[in-house]
């Protein structure tokens, strides 16, 4: 009766991506999901080092949270099938909440690992600030348990804020812990012309003093960008201890990537990367587990990834991980082994996460800075690990090899992780 | 009809009745709240009815600000926040409420561990009143 779980799993065969991109990521009223896809889908076009044609994609996996509820549309992945000219091919959405992508790239993967395609279109959309505030809130809150957890009062930012004081009390992080995430992304975000807010923390306050000298008020006085991050007028709570400046924004984005199985990936790119990596994971409710301070799925899902790679957490060069929130980065930074439970926030304010840090982490900025259309969210990682692992990052390029990266994409409260490694060969 | 009794409406009569229901699982004993009809532990699907008593500690805290619709209906919201959090019960299971009896403006003063006990709150839900689910710090 009792049958062994594998411990190690393996894809029949082998699977590249040969290009990546994404739309700009922010508000724009008006602009419809379809419509930001077709930018994310041009750019990964031109990304194929050596030219396709689209006619040559085969399925398409298509990552999206609520549609339905931002936008009034379900059935998503036929309507973009059809604007991208890839009708009658088989589209799919795939929905794991803010993990729709991640999952949407895992499918594609599976399905060019069976054998049965060769050449598939993965894509991310989420279209959110056509919407007051509130009612993004509540449509979020549809990705955690709307029966039990909802009822709670519990908000997204409630959840992570729950986590963080969870956390605080095991390993005494204080509340400057996660600010230090937040300047991070910032620094890190205000190099990525993607990004909707590209903007570090010292051009917010800049900005902010000079828009009360035009308006003949007296100017702001912070001595310095943890002063104004700890200032509750300029950066207000909203659920303790998480502040306006800890909380990844409400967007609209487009991501798209190619593809192929890994022996035709030289006739696409020449850089492609390999999918080395893969693991996904799932969980119960939040109040429902071991533990506050750690997400078992993204552990799990790692673990997964790791074994699949043959690789371990110290071999990763640089990884986009899903802060949501900023204490969602650090606790991503341990349940992928990048430094002991506990020891994330220290990591954090020691710099290590930096672009000149010993683990560069969300070097695009990340949810926070970046934007975090939640659909397109998964996949637009994997844009950012194309970009530097090809070099391509701009002023925001990590020096040195990369020749392993790491994606790590959550749903909900980590009710879904889903985790990718890349090898450039 | 679920042929299963262990239902969120079967659960939230509980409440309206200021009872704190969970199930057990009669093979291995895992105890549940809220109530579900099949263990997470051992997969039978042979449970019975438990009355919690109530009494737990406070595993993780939040004030919230920027309130959901259905909160900010029962007049919370950026003037007015409220607290949530995970409540360890001593029977067992945690659970996820409303938490009262904390100063939104400190809720760093209140230390993690603190006991609570259950209390019923009466708020706005669709057309009517709902009973939902709190812990008042003790």
């Amino acid at each position: 009766m009792n049958r062994p779980i594998k411990n190690s799993r393996k894809l029949s065969r082998d699977v590249a991506i040969v290009g990546a991109g994404m739309s700009k990521f922010g508000a724009f009223p008006g602009i419809s999901s379809r419509d930001l896809f077709l930018d994310a889908f041009q750019e990964m076009r031109l990304s194929v080092d050596r030219g396709f044609d689209p006619r040559e994609i085969e399925a398409l996996y298509i990552g999206n949270f609520s549609s339905d509820i931002f936008e009034g549309q379900g059935h998503t992945a036929a309507i973009l099938a059809d604007w991208t000219g890839l009708t009658p091919r088989p589209a799919t959405r795939v929905e794991d909440a803010c993990a729709s992508s991640g999952v949407a790239l895992r499918q594609g993967i599976l399905a060019v690992a069976s054998g049965l395609y060769d050449i598939v279109l993965v894509g991310g959309i989420e279209k959110m600030t056509d919407m007051p505030t509130s009612q993004v809130t509540d449509a979020l809150a549809t990705a955690s348990d709307t029966l039990y957890e909802v009822p709670a009062g519990f908000t997204f930012p409630g959840f992570y804020a729950a986590m963080a004081t969870a956390y605080m009390h095991a390993y005494g992080a204080s509340v400057e812990s996660f600010m230090r995430v937040g300047l991070k992304n910032h620094e890190n975000g205000a190099l990525n012309e993607k990004a909707q807010f590209g903007a570090t923390i010292r051009q917010v306050m800049d900005k902010k003093i000079a828009g009360a000298l035009a308006k003949g008020r007296p100017a702001p006085q912070w001595e310095d960008e943890l002063a104004f991050l700890k200032d509750e007028r300029a950066n207000p709570v909203i659920a303790w201890p998480m502040r306006l400046f800890d909380c990844s924004p409400i967007s609209d984005g487009a991501t798209a990537l190619l593809l192929v199985s890994a022996e035709i990936a030289r006739n696409f790119s020449e850089a492609p990367l390999y999918v080395v990596g893969s693991g996904q994971a799932s969980d119960a409710a939040l109040h429902d587990r071991d533990t506050l301070t750690a997400l078992c799925s993204a552990q799990l899902a790692a673990r997964e990834a790791y074994q699949m790679a043959g690789v371990s957490a110290r071999d990763i060069k640089i990884a986009e991980v899903h802060d949501c929130f900023t204490i969602a980065e650090i606790i991503a930074t341990e349940d992928l082994g990048f430094f002991p439970a506990g020891q994330g926030y220290r990591a954090a304010e020691e710099g290590l996460t930096s672009r000149q840090g010993s683990k560069p982490v969300n070097t695009s900025g990340g949810l926070k800075s970046k934007g975090h259309p939640v659909g397109a969210s998964g996949a637009g990682q994997v844009v950012e690990v194309w970009k530097q692992m090809r070099g391509e990052a701009g002023a925001r390029q990590v020096a040195g090899t990369l020749d392993l990266a790491l994606t790590h994409n959550v749903g909900g409260t980590g009710q879904t992780s889903v985790v990718h490694i890349f090898e450039r060969r | 009809m679920a042929t299963n009794e262990f239902t969120r409406a079967a659960y939230q009569q509980g409440l309206g009745e200021h009872r704190l229901m969970g199930s057990r699982c009669l093979r291995c004993g895992s105890v549940y709240l809220p109530p579900r009809g099949l263990c997470r532990a051992c997969h039978s699907d042979e449970m019975e009815w438990v009355e919690l008593n109530g009494v737990g500690k406070l595993l993780a805290l939040t004030t919230i600000h920027i309130a959901p619709t259905a909160m900010l209906y029962a007049g919370y919201g950026r003037e007015n926040p409220y607290c949530a959090g995970i409540v360890r019960l001593e029977d067992g299971p945690a659970i996820s409420a409303q938490i009262l009896g904390v100063d939104a403006s400190h809720p760093e003063a209140v230390p993690l561990g603190t006991p609570c006990r259950v209390e019923y709150v009466e708020r706005p839900a669709g057309e009517g009143v709902q009973t939902f689910l709190a812990f008042r710090l003790e």
